[in-house]
Formats: structure tokens, C-alpha cells, sequence
């Protein structure tokens, strides 16, 4: 039995219906093949969860956190909900295209950052929210960017 | 300072750990609730009129008792956890979890002895990784410790999804589906979770249990308003000088709110508009500053308290233009389910980026009202509903603002709107068909 696999029987065992476990399979899986999940990652989840690869996509293909494309080494996701836009995070955005030279939704051509934009964080009152790699940056000012990114580059 | 009963002692101690939250009393409620009946149990809770803080404000006590005992329901009964706060404006419930994990997990064990269950569930969302880690390692104290007992939790990660704050959904999802919701009833205390009894309550409400325990039902019932006793987390964002997390009693009005404790209307600019209850619920303007902000009182002046977040609104910013904003959410969010919903939030979306970019007629504006009132109350869950009680609301409100985008044909703001141009996750690419207005 793979790492994988095992990982997934013991993440099934812990619920009273094993099928629970099919989001944190999808975590785990995206984890192993480098930030996303490529078709040949929902059919490992699939039969690691016995279940049928067309649910397990449908679970996929609904929930945002999973990335059904390929991403950068880091991914910076910038909040423009209303308190967030309240308080400049069109500027934000505006100084990541720049630094980066990619619009929100494309990865930088040396596929070191993927830019995007996510609904409210959960963080309004420390907006403008980022958030860099699964971590929350609270506030971050338009002038904060090109420190982030440089961060990012030498990392 | 007004009494504390959810985030008491934060500010003094690190109450993520087992130890200090035993050294202020911690899990003291537990063990007197254990050497209850489970009946006893909810009818404290039921005499503290503890009302949901997810957003509905429905008792607790009355979701407890309809959860059938064990001689009466066909399997096990679960108690859910809703930390899936995502509603726009709300970062309260991550604070709890934050700062104090134990209250919170003291809570729902309090929950799991008052229906005789053995299983907890906490969905938390996806993004929120701090407070997963933080609450994770509590849990794993707390069953080291023993204080879990003979009852397992789980902390269970979401994946990024407005809807399934929604309990139904939340339900679905929980159980490896997408997280749409489903028709009710039955509602989750009959048939909610694997189709068994569930109690379902937000991370708040349960995190205030522990409270009405060790304070007794009277002096809780000392704190807030007669008809929603107790404290609330007030989440205060937008354009106010000390944005923040604020615990007060419940009926404190908005003026305390965004003036004493938030300092006021940030770079001395006017107050245009407030939101009350997270950006789902209708606005109010700015001389309706004097509501209390308890369910009752806010419902009374048109809008609802929803989950206690605030968002403050100054006079630079175009109200068509957040209403396209608004709206791009709730079509970005809504699961696709229901009709109305799905195909509803796109035309709003596109009439009210019409109106916005001065090429809208009379008849656009008329036509948002209409698609409004054909979302409302016809979808299976209050997502449609949300996504026009923002948007409808801005119209009645802001009428004149609406009109004279299309009067001037150009939105009347000239480009120095405070929100301008600011773009949302469904601007970057679209998965699906999108329905388009007929011309």
C-alpha cells in the first residue's frame, strides 16, 4: 500500500462514513503533486476512497481551494470583498500586477507566483487582506507589495 | 468594561493552553453539566434564551430539545460545529477559535452531553489554517487530558465555499458531496447529518454555553436585551478609524458601535451608509445610527442582525458600484441549484454593470427590482435571498444615486469613487455558460 493510501484509509477511518474523507484526500493529494490536481491525482483519490472518479471531480471542480489547474511555487491570493474594497484593495492588486507583470488568475512566466483574487477572507477588519501561501498578511498596504514580492522571489 | 462571557480572559492569558484555561475555571461548566440530566442541561440553555449567532437568531434550547433521545431516533445522534464563517464583513468566529479554543470545544461537549451524543464535528473553512492548527492541537490536548471523555471530535477542513455556511449544505459537504443545500424538511434535529439527528449550531452560540453555566441563567440573563440575552462579537470593518472584533452586550446601538469603540468614520469623511449584519442583509442610511443591534430591534428597522458584522460605509464610495460588487459575490458563490439563484445573480450582475457604465435605460433599473423579487424566497436556501436584499436594498435606499447614472449616462462619481474599478474572483474566468439579459 502506498503513503498515500494508507494516509487515506486512516483519514476514512476516523468518520463514521469513510466517504467524509473524500475532501481531505483531494488536500492531500494536491499537496503531493505540487499544488494542484491533475487528472491522474483524482483517479489515485478516486480508488484510494473507492469512489467513482465523476463524484470525486464533482467534489473537486465545486470548491475553490482546489486547484484544477497548475500553480506557481507560491500563490498570493488578494481579498476584494466589500470591506476590503473599502479600503484600497484595488490598489493592492494594481501593485502585485505590476511587480509580478501578470494579471489576477495567470502565474508568472518562471512559474514562481500565481496572483489571484479570492471572496471575503474572513479578515475585515485588518483589510486590505493577502494572503501568501495558505498564510494571512493583515494588513497589507499597495506599499507592502514590493516587499512581499521581493520576499517571494528571493525564497 | 462591559462583562465578557465568550472571549473572557483572552486579554490576560494564552488561553489556547489546557492549563491556563483550567487556571480561570475552564471546563469547570463540563464537569458540573456531567453531573446533570441531559434535560436539565437544555433547559438552562433554553432559560437563557440563547439565540443562534450564526445569522437566524433561532434558539438553541428549542434546536436541543427537538433532537429525539436515544430511545427514540434510530442511530446516533452528531453534534456539527458551523466554523465556516464566511459571510462578508464576520472574522468573529475565527477570533474564538484563535483565542479561545478550549471555551469553544468546553461547549461542545456541554452540546454532546445535552443530546447524549459521542461524536463532534467541527467544519471549519478551508482558508482559515492558523485557527485550524490552533484548534487542532487544543483538541488533541484536551482528549490527552482526558476531558473529552468518551465523546470523539473532529476538526474537519473545508475548501473554500460561501454556501456551505449554510447548514444543509454544510451537511452535504460533510458527508464527500458538493455542498449544496438540501429541500427541508426534515431539518437536521430529525434527519440532518448521515441522516441522523444533528444539532447544528454556529462556533459563537456554542462558544457562549460554557457562560450561562458557570455564570447561572439570571446574571446571564442580566446582560443584553430581554429578547437575546447575553453578548455578541460585533465584527466592525470598512471605513472606521479602529476596525476590529468588539464583545458587547447585545442591543448596543450602531452610534456606540462605530463611534466610541470604533472612533468614528475613518479620515473624517461623512457616513453614507452602514450594514448591519454582514453584507447579506438590507443597508441601513445614515440617521438610522440609534438602532439597537439585537435580532429583534434590527428586524424592526428593516434589516436583519445576521451575524453581527458591520461594515461602514463613507460618502466616496458609489452605491451602484458596490452593488455590482456585492452582487459578483453571490453570483460567484451561489452553488447552481436553484434557477432563480443561478441565472438571477448573473443578471444582476450585468444590468447593474450597465447602469454603472452610464448605458443603462429606465427600464434596466425597473428590471433589477423585478429579477429581484423573482430570486426571493424561491430558491431552496437563503443564498438567493441574499443576494437581493443587498443589491434591492441599495436601489430603495440609494434610489436618486441609481437614477442619475442613468439620467447623466455616466456614473455620477466621475471615476472618484473610493471603490472604482475593483475587481472580483469572477472577473478572472468563468467555468460555466453565463446567461446573458436579453436585449
Amino acid at each position: 500500500m502506498s503513503d498515500f493510501v494508507a494516509e487515506v484509509q486512516r483519514l476514512r477511518a476516523r468518520y463514521p462514513q469513510g466517504r467524509s474523507a473524500v475532501m481531505g484526500a483531494l488536500r492531500l493529494a494536491q499537496e503531493r503533486h505540487g499544488g494542484w490536481l491533475p487528472p491522474e491525482a483524482l483517479r489515485e483519490v478516486a480508488d484510494a476512497m473507492e469512489l467513482t472518479p465523476a463524484h470525486v471531480q464533482a467534489v473537486a471542480t465545486f470548491y475553490d481551494m482546489y486547484n484544477l489547474e497548475p500553480v506557481g511555487r507560491h500563490i498570493v491570493e488578494v481579498c476584494t470583498n466589500l470591506s476590503c474594497a473599502l479600503v484600497g484593495a484595488k490598489q493592492v492588486v494594481d501593485a502585485f500586477e505590476e511587480q509580478l507583470g501578470i494579471p489576477p488568475g495567470e502565474t508568472s512566466d518562471d512559474g514562481e507566483v500565481t496572483l489571484r483574487l479570492v471572496e471575503c477572507a474572513g479578515g475585515c477588519g485588518y483589510a486590505p487582506v493577502v494572503i501568501v501561501d495558505g498564510r494571512y498578511r493583515e494588513p497589507t498596504k499597495a506599499e507592502d507589495v514590493p516587499g512581499i514580492v521581493e520576499e517571494l522571489r528571493g525564497g | 468594561m462591559a462583562e465578557l462571557t465568550v472571549l473572557t480572559g483572552a486579554d490576560e492569558r494564552d488561553l489556547t493552553r489546557l492549563d491556563e484555561y483550567r487556571a480561570i475555571g475552564g471546563y469547570g461548566a463540563l464537569e458540573r453539566v456531567r453531573g446533570m440530566t441531559p434535560a436539565d442541561v437544555i433547559e438552562q440553555i433554553s432559560d437563557a434564551s440563547l439565540r443562534g449567532r450564526g445569522g437566524a437568531g433561532f434558539p438553541m434550547g428549542r434546536k436541543l430539545s427537538l433532537v429525539p433521545g436515544p430511545g427514540k431516533r434510530p442511530g446516533p445522534a452528531y453534534v456539527v460545529a458551523n466554523a465556516d464563517e464566511s459571510e462578508p464583513g464576520a472574522f468573529k468566529d475565527r477570533e474564538i477559535m484563535r483565542l479561545v479554543p478550549h471555551r469553544f470545544i468546553e461547549g461542545c461537549l456541554i452540546a454532546a452531553h445535552a443530546i447524549q451524543s459521542t461524536n463532534v464535528f467541527i467544519y471549519i473553512r478551508g482558508e482559515y489554517l492558523a485557527e485550524y492548527l490552533v484548534l487542532d492541537a487544543a483538541v488533541e490536548e484536551a482528549r490527552a487530558a482526558g476531558v473529552l471523555g468518551d465523546v470523539d471530535v473532529l476538526v474537519h477542513r473545508g475548501a473554500g465555499a460561501y454556501i456551505c455556511g449554510e447548514e444543509s449544505a454544510l451537511l452535504e459537504s460533510l458527508e464527500g458531496s458538493r455542498g449544496q443545500p438540501r429541500p427541508r424538511p426534515p431539518f437536521p434535529p430529525v434527519a440532518g447529518l448521515y441522516m441522523q439527528p444533528t444539532l447544528i449550531n454556529n462556533v459563537q452560540t456554542i462558544a457562549s454555553v460554557p457562560a450561562i453555566i458557570e455564570m447561572g441563567v439570571d446574571r446571564y440573563k442580566e446582560l443584553g436585551v430581554e429578547s437575546a440575552p447575553g453578548t455578541v462579537v460585533y465584527s466592525l470593518s470598512g471605513n472606521v478609524n479602529r476596525p476590529g472584533n468588539y464583545e458587547l452586550p447585545l442591543g448596543t446601538t450602531l452610534r456606540e458601535l462605530i463611534f466610541e469603540h470604533g472612533h468614528g468614520v475613518a479620515d473624517g469623511r461623512a457616513l453614507k451608509a452602514v450594514i448591519p449584519g454582514g453584507s447579506s442583509v438590507p443597508i441601513f442610511t445614515h440617521d438610522q445610527l440609534d438602532v439597537q443591534l439585537d435580532f429583534d430591534a434590527v428586524q424592526a428597522a428593516g434589516s436583519y442582525l445576521g451575524s453581527a458584522a458591520v461594515i461602514v460605509v463613507d460618502d466616496r464610495a458609489c452605491m451602484v458600484q458596490l452593488a455590482v460588487r456585492a452582487e459578483k459575490f453571490y453570483m460567484h458563490e451561489s452553488c447552481g441549484k436553484c434557477t432563480p439563484c443561478r441565472e438571477g445573480t448573473r443578471w444582476l450582475v450585468q444590468l447593474l454593470e450597465k447602469i454603472e457604465a452610464g448605458e443603462g435605460t429606465q427600464a434596466d433599473l425597473e428590471l433589477v427590482v423585478e429579477v429581484c423579487d423573482r430570486i426571493e424566497g424561491k430558491s431552496l436556501c437563503a443564498l438567493g435571498d441574499f443576494a437581493v436584499w443587498c443589491v434591492g436594498s441599495y436601489v430603495e435606499k440609494f434610489r436618486d444615486e441609481f437614477q442619475a447614472h442613468i439620467d447623466l449616462g455616466r456614473c455620477p462619481f466621475g471615476g472618484e469613487s473610493s471603490i472604482e474599478d475593483v475587481p472580483a474572483p469572477s472577473d478572472q474566468h468563468t467555468h460555466t455558460a453565463m446567461a446573458e439579459v436579453p436585449a
